[in-house]
């Protein structure tokens, strides 16, 4: 299973509908592969495009309706495009008692974003999740693929700088 | 734990929680010293060991078996550590977490408190390598039941055990293997249930990351005595490091051939596939798994027909938990009889529990069932954080429930746990201290089981919604004099009415937060007061002269400019401008700023 990020594949033009055809070889004929179908497509394109999706449905032999109703159902898939890093805050029993609702708060005031938004230089995306299974290190978040543990909010300025490259999402120091 | 010739070993706790506290670095560096040459050890990775109150953490063991576990390190002291233990033999006393020859001093009583059967093996093999599961003893269990044991047998001897599901709902699980060997069928399917969703639960993470062979020969053994030949992992896509991990599990067994067709030379198939959730919570649920492994949404069936007689793709299936399964191959290696020595006479064998929150040692903690929930919070866990006053244990997530001090002396025990109102749930264990809102905790609670619910059905879907609705208001201070009732109510009606379990314990914080702390709710409607000073609409911010410094920095994060102060002397919060942000409660560097 593909776990490493596929960054280039990700920005890929929506047109391109190239990275389907290995897709479905791999899945298409499997007995109820439509959320693994769903994975790897939102995989390679970043989120699941209404075009794309109807060409997966068309040649996986899907209805569309199928597709956008398992779509729908699970966290995990987006039907909009995204920021470069995700920002999954975790909001778990352990996070929230620890004050996970002033980290979202604290990151949603240095991005100028809301919760579910991306910054208009596409830089991030913030979003609330439920458990991410390390409780001992509450409050944690996860910024891309990077694991960021025992949070407060007056650390969370340095945090994002570490990604925010030159553009400067994050707010310049007042 | 041998030094391959080595005069030390050094393992290192390499598990999420160790990675997200920097284990990466201290494996780089250590990694680098081994390439490098010069000292005389072996480095190795392992799971997570359990402490992950003190994380990073690296075992170094002796050539005799001694070892010292040493806690919170960094890549810069890995230099130390490799001059002053590695090279000269000196144990660098500051950072010992455990002595294994003084095993209950200092922090070891953390382990030493423990009776680890399910998390034997973690922290303590590389879980990327079956060449080490085989060395301790691995396969063996699976090895012998294929030669020797018939499938009735291998139930008997789990039977014989006592264990229960630890998923949570505690069903005896040789009977349920018994209902799926007799369902008549020729293709049966076997689940491993990883979707571990509750907030506040990692074991079965820990486990997978940290042994996962010791879960893929659980499913061999019961695969084996079920009669089913295709066996499937769903597990959260949430947890990449399992997955890779579980990856390479299979991919080593396919190639020894303890996987596919045949498997130990016997003649019996037996195959693994991961099935990897897409987030949902109500997929923890055994008819709703099936209907996602089918590649439908994940919404639950009324049983009967139970999955034993009618599941995945219409045939008998059986599904049980990570730590269920992990515990087989120690049951039929050592016995039923054997196991069933440990716990209570209802509930055997031991329980895996998360402890975090406002505890010290947060962490892996396996006990024996029958212990006491003071023996898991303080003993093992070491009582609560310096400073601060235990409240309440919230155990089994969003269908458990919250206990106060007064129940502290409850069993570790199924049906001991379900006489309070809470539940054993599948191992969180949620420590809450006097700043924690058993309001708001509920509040919490019930809109995540409303965001979680698949809205198949009326009582859970609207239910939940209208019960979420009653304690938002209640934390907004608009919270009315029926409240309490009408909450007892909807609760009473949710549960008798509900299609699944989700919706069947969604009330259960709600109600043993009314049991044990009605008054909170009482202080919230009547006197609109949120003493645990967490619900903005009910506190008031007020600065102690005595300790602030003037420093400012209140001053500069306020939203509406309430804060005012000449520099270097106390700051005043003028309460008719403030909004209750709590943003200067963050930002002060003295904790000057009460709410109350």
């Amino acid at each position: 299973m593909a776990q490493e990020c596929s960054c280039d594949a990700r920005f890929a033009e929506t047109s391109d509908l190239g990275p389907l055809d290995d897709i479905i070889e791999r899945y298409g004929r499997e007995k109820g592969a439509l959320i693994p179908l769903l994975q790897e497509t939102q995989d390679a394109y970043g989120y699941l495009d209404e075009a794309v999706m109807r060409e997966l449905a068309r040649r996986a032999g899907y209805q569309l309706s199928q597709l956008y109703g398992v779509a729908t159902f699970f966290a995990q898939f987006r039907l909009k495009p995204i920021g470069e890093y995700l920002i999954k805050v975790c909001h778990g029993t352990a996070c929230h008692v620890a004050g996970a609702t002033q980290i979202t708060d604290e990151i949603a005031n240095q991005l100028d974003i809301k919760e579910g938004d991306t910054t208009p230089d596409g830089r991030f995306t913030l979003e609330s999740v439920m458990c991410l299974g390390a409780c001992s290190l509450s409050p944690i978040m996860l910024v891309g693929e990077d694991t960021h543990g025992r949070l407060k909010p007056t650390g969370i300025k340095k945090i994002l700088k570490q990604y925010a490259g030159d553009s400067g999402s994050s707010k310049e120091e007042e | 734990m041998g030094t391959s010739g080595h005069r030390y070993k050094v393992v290192l706790g390499y598990g999420t929680c160790g990675i997200a506290a920097g284990a990466t670095g201290v494996r780089d560096a250590l990694e680098e010293a081994e390439k490098a040459g010069g000292y005389d050890m072996d480095f190795d990775i392992a799971g997570c060991m359990g402490y992950c109150f003190i994380e990073p953490v690296v075992e170094v063991f002796d050539s005799e078996g001694g070892s010292v576990i040493y806690g919170d390190m960094t890549a810069k002291k890995v230099a130390q550590l490799l001059d002053e233990h590695i090279k000269s033999g000196k144990v660098i006393e500051d950072w010992v977490v455990r002595k294994s020859d003084q095993p209950e001093a200092g922090e070891g009583d953390f382990l030493a408190n423990q009776h680890r059967v399910v998390l034997r093996n973690c922290g303590k093999i590389n879980p990327e390598s079956i060449e080490e599961y085989i060395e301790i003893g691995g396969y063996e269990a699976a090895k012998k039941a294929l030669a020797t044991m018939s499938p009735d047998e291998v139930i008997e001897e789990v039977s014989a055990a006592g264990i229960r599901g630890r998923g949570g709902a505690g069903f005896p699980t040789g009977t349920k293997w018994g209902f799926a060997r007799k369902s008549p069928g020729d293709i049966k399917y076997l689940i491993c249930n990883a979707d571990e969703g509750d907030p506040g639960a990692f074991m079965d993470r820990s486990v997978l990351e940290g042994d996962p062979h010791t879960v893929i020969e659980g499913m061999i053994l019961a695969g084996y005595a079920i009669g089913a030949r295709q066996g499937y992992i769903y597990c959260r896509a949430e947890y990449p490091l399992a997955l890779k991990r579980l990856d390479i599990a299979l991919e080593e067994c396919h190639r020894r051939g303890f996987l596919g067709e045949g498997i130990f030379g016997s003649d019996w198939d037996f195959d693994i596939r991961i099935k990897k959730g897409a987030g949902a919570f109500v997929c923890g649920e055994e008819t709703a798994m099936m209907a996602s492994i089918e590649g439908k949404r994940g919404m639950p069936n009324p049983r009967p027909p139970f999955p034993a007689n009618q599941g995945l793709w219409g045939k008998p299936t059986n599904i049980n938990n990570v730590e269920t399964l992990a515990a087989i191959p120690w049951i039929i290696a050592n016995g039923g009889a054997e196991y069933a020595k440990t716990g209570t006479e209802k509930s055997k064998g031991t329980k895996v529990f998360c402890l975090a929150g406002k505890v010290r040692r947060s962490g892996l903690a396996e006990v024996p069932m029958g212990y006491t929930l003071r023996q898991v919070i303080f003993d093992v866990g070491g009582g609560v954080q310096a400073g601060k006053e235990f409240k309440a244990v919230q155990m089994g997530g969003p269908s458990g429930g919250c206990l106060p001090a007064a129940l502290l002396d409850t069993l570790v025990d199924y049906d001991a746990i379900i006489a309070t109102g809470a539940i054993m749930g599948s191992g969180g264990m949620i420590v809450a201290d006097d700043r924690t809102c058993m309001v708001d905790l509920a509040r919490y609670f019930l809109s995540f089981t409303q965001e979680e619910s698949c809205g198949k059905c009326t009582p859970c879907r609207i239910g939940t919604k209208r019960m979420l609705e009653i304690l938002e208001r209640i934390c907004e201070g608009r919270g009315e004099p029926d409240d309490i009732d009408k909450l007892d109510e909807l609760a009473a009606d949710i549960k008798a009415a509900s299609l699944c379990a989700l919706g069947g314990t969604a009330p259960n914080p709600v109600l043993t937060t009314l049991k044990y702390f009605r008054n909170e709710y009482e202080d919230h409607i009547l006197n609109h007061k949120c003493t645990a000073g967490v619900c903005p609409a009910l506190i008031t911010l007020h600065i102690d002269p005595e300790t602030c410094i003037g420093c400012g920095a209140c001053v500069k994060v306020c939203p509406t400019e309430a804060i005012t102060g000449e520099k270097k002397q106390p700051h005043v919060i003028d309460v008719e401008a403030c909004i209750r942000c709590k943003m200067c409660l963050s930002r002060c560097p003295e904790d000057s700023i009460i709410a109350e």
